[in-house]
């Protein structure tokens, strides 16, 4: 009784993992963005595109790892087109990031059209050239390790050191003090000497690549090629985990655990004969998010200056 | 008097940058080229293309037809996050309140039988306020938890697309052997001649007006109309009412309004309920006027997502809106034109033409720059 309770519970876990990862990355990205006072509701169009170019990649190449930098790269390039936008042009910021967002799911279904003969769904990248599964058969066979870790892919440990990787750079390195401090006051970040432009450009950038990594979680790990309702959202989701959690990338990683959590749930439900549909429970995670909203998070904060555009030469 | 061309880039410099309806021009005519540029980069004619394009909307009466009828729905999901932005609110929900509002006009449409004149209203106002109210629950969550209104939507889009699926699984609802629920009662069709098409008389007579007969091929109905009206209306409320006043003061600088003695929790809530209204009464006016039910859906179709596109190309001015939207539905259903003989040139590089339009207008200072440089050159001083 006792051990089916503690293996149902590692199956949860494992589902866990596997959904939160690629809203991990993506939420770490708009973290570095905002952070640095530069809003990025683009996250999704950049999600797309790094999906896409990770599973044209990876089908092509073969390499699941340079397909995944290579979704980073489509994704950063996107950034850039933020960046260029927000920091060079002081453009409206959400404007700009819902414009990323249609350019992103257009030119990953234009190119797709244009590399797989017509079709909006990339061919499938055989198994072999998908991600590693690093712990695979590492575990005896029905111990509760081996369900948690057995089909975990290297994108999600990868994930989990990232948000490590990100918390020590924002608060324990002094170029992770320069990039809050962009975001919180850039006119006295300046006056200190701090080249406000090329910490927003590099933040955007960066956020960018995360979200192209996250794209590629999904299209490289979890399923096997790029379809057109892949990403549908998640990108708007990491968006929300951010805020969420109040913009640190460690309250991110607990949003996207929340979430991936609900989402696992939901799954592990779904197995059962319920008199319950499985459109009711998959309204769990959504559900549980706003109730969690509600009731213990309250207010959050954004970094001051985010959103706003920073010119040099204010006209006082 | 000469016009000399250094008058002429001045003129243009004023008619790019101080007027907004010349800025957006500007915007859509460079959104345009980008599409060009993409289509001429995989090997396709862009010229033909759009020229397909522009024949594919204006060709015959019935691709007009069904221009505007695209159009309807994005002209109302535009309004409703206008709405929300002129109130200082970032409605993504549209998407969620557009999918309530035509959960509910199928449910009405199909369990009630009124008379025909009733019936559509009744359908229309129930809609209208059951998305008001799905709206109304983010603002509520805003003002009273202090909940940000983009996660809470963004929530409560899944939270409508799932339980319009579950709903479309229930019994008495779903249609035996589709994934689709019934249809709604022919009393809730809002179809135009929809009964006169079919009859002897109808037939007969439109055999002899082609015109007439292509025209009304289509599901055209009064969707179009409402949604003008709706636009007119919305412009009447932000600029002309007391409600209106008080609710951009809201979105122009919550503290002043709040020191000024207005409610800011309470105007948050009333403008979440007009946006879901206003996008809730986009899916009721699809379903009694295009599709007549609902049906299983995987992903986002779509309609709050490409609002937010109409409200931005709009410059969340209402009448704007109207404009925006027909823009939007002509390039949606001229773009699926080319992807068919003789062009096939993937029909996604409308969503290009939007990204790169709206991405424009995000940077009025661009066209500013290069304009202005061009003026330093020409002139002498």
């Amino acid at each position: 009784m006792i051990e089916t309770i503690l293996s149902n519970i590692a199956l949860i876990i494992g589902t866990t993992l596997m959904y939160s990862t690629p809203l991990i990355y993506t939420s770490l990205g708009g973290v570095l963005s905002e952070n640095s006072g530069v809003i990025n509701i683009g996250l999704e169009g950049m999600m797309v595109i790094g999906a896409f170019a990770g599973a044209a990649i990876g089908y092509f190449v073969g390499d699941p790892w340079i397909a995944f930098i290579g979704a980073g790269i489509a994704g950063g390039l996107f950034g850039l087109l933020h960046a260029f936008a927000c920091v060079t042009f002081g453009a409206n910021q959400v404007v700009s990031g819902i414009a990323i967002n249609f350019l992103g799911a257009g030119i990953a279904l234009f190119l797709s059209r244009m590399f797989f003969e017509g079709a909006t769904m990339t061919k499938s990248i055989p198994l072999d050239n998908k991600m590693p599964r690093p712990l695979n058969g590492v575990f005896p066979d029905g111990s509760l390790l081996n369900i948690i870790f057995d089909n975990q892919y290297a994108t999600v440990y990868l994930a989990l050191l990232m948000v490590l990787i990100i918390w020590f750079f924002m608060y324990k390195t002094k170029y992770g003090l320069r990039l809050r401090s962009v975001g919180e006051h850039p006119t006295a970040a300046d006056t200190l000497g701090i080249n406000v432009m090329r910490i927003r450009y590099l933040s955007v950038i960066m956020s960018g690549v995360f979200a192209g990594f996250g794209g590629a979680a999904m299209s490289l790990a979890i399923v096997s090629n790029f379809r057109p309702t892949l990403v549908s959202g998640h990108g708007f989701i990491a968006l929300a985990a951010m805020i969420f959690g109040k913009w640190k990338p460690q309250g991110a990683l607990l949003a996207c655990l929340l979430f991936g959590g609900a989402q696992g749930l939901a799954v592990f439900l779904g197995q059962f004969d319920f008199e319950i549909s499985t459109q009711l429970i998959s309204m769990l995670p959504y559900v549980i998010t706003i109730v969690v909203l509600i009731g213990f998070v309250g207010k959050s904060a954004a970094p001051s200056a985010d959103g706003i555009p920073y010119e040099k030469e204010h006209k006082y | 008097m000469k016009l000399t061309f250094k008058d002429l880039r001045k003129k243009l410099y004023i008619f790019a940058t101080e007027k907004t309806i010349g800025f957006t021009l500007i915007s859509i005519f460079l959104g345009l080229v980008v599409g060009a540029i993409f289509l001429a980069a995989a090997g396709f004619n862009p010229f033909q293309a759009y020229w397909v394009m522009l024949r594919g909307i204006f060709a015959k009466p019935s691709y007009m037809s069904y221009t505007i009828i695209r159009a309807t729905p994005l002209i109302l999901t535009g309004l409703s996050i206008a709405f929300a932005f002129k109130t200082g609110l970032f409605n993504i929900g549209a998407e969620g309140q557009f999918i309530i509002g035509s959960v509910a006009a199928t449910a009405t449409g199909y369990f009630l039988h009124l008379p025909l004149l009733i019936h559509i209203p009744v359908v229309v106002i129930s809609a209208v306020l059951a998305a008001g109210i799905w709206g109304g629950i983010a603002g509520y969550f805003k003002a009273k938890f202090g909940v940000h209104e983009v996660i809470s939507t963004i929530m409560l889009n899944w939270i409508a697309l799932y339980f319009q699926n579950f709903l479309i699984y229930t019994k008495g609802f779903q249609k035996p052997g589709g994934e689709t629920s019934y249809s709604i009662q022919p009393t809730a069709n809002m179809m135009i001649l929809k009964t006169w098409k079919q009859s002897e008389a109808g037939r007969e007579w439109l055999l002899q007006h082609p015109f007439w007969k292509d025209l009304l091929r289509t599901p055209m109905n009064w969707g179009f109309v409402i949604a003008i009206l709706m636009a007119i209306l919305v412009w009447f409320i932000l600029n002309k009412t007391a409600l209106g006043y008080r609710l951009r003061a809201v979105g122009f600088n919550k503290f002043a309004a709040e020191y000024g003695g207005i409610n800011v929790n309470k105007n948050m809530i009333i403008s979440m309920f007009i946006a879901g209204a206003l996008a809730g009464l986009a899916g009721a006016l699809q379903v009694v006027g295009v599709s007549h039910k609902v049906t299983l859906i995987a992903a986002m179709e779509g309609y709050g997502f490409d609002g937010i596109a109409v409200a931005l190309i709009a410059n969340s001015n209402a009448l704007g809106c109207i404009l925006a939207g027909l823009l939007f539905g002509a390039l949606k259903y001229g773009g699926t034109k080319i992807q068919m003989f003789p062009v096939k040139a993937p029909s996604e590089v409308i969503n290009i033409v939007i990204g790169s339009i709206v991405f424009f207008i995000s940077i009025p200072k661009l066209i500013k720059v290069i304009l202005s440089r061009k003026n330093k050159k020409g002139s002498t001083k």
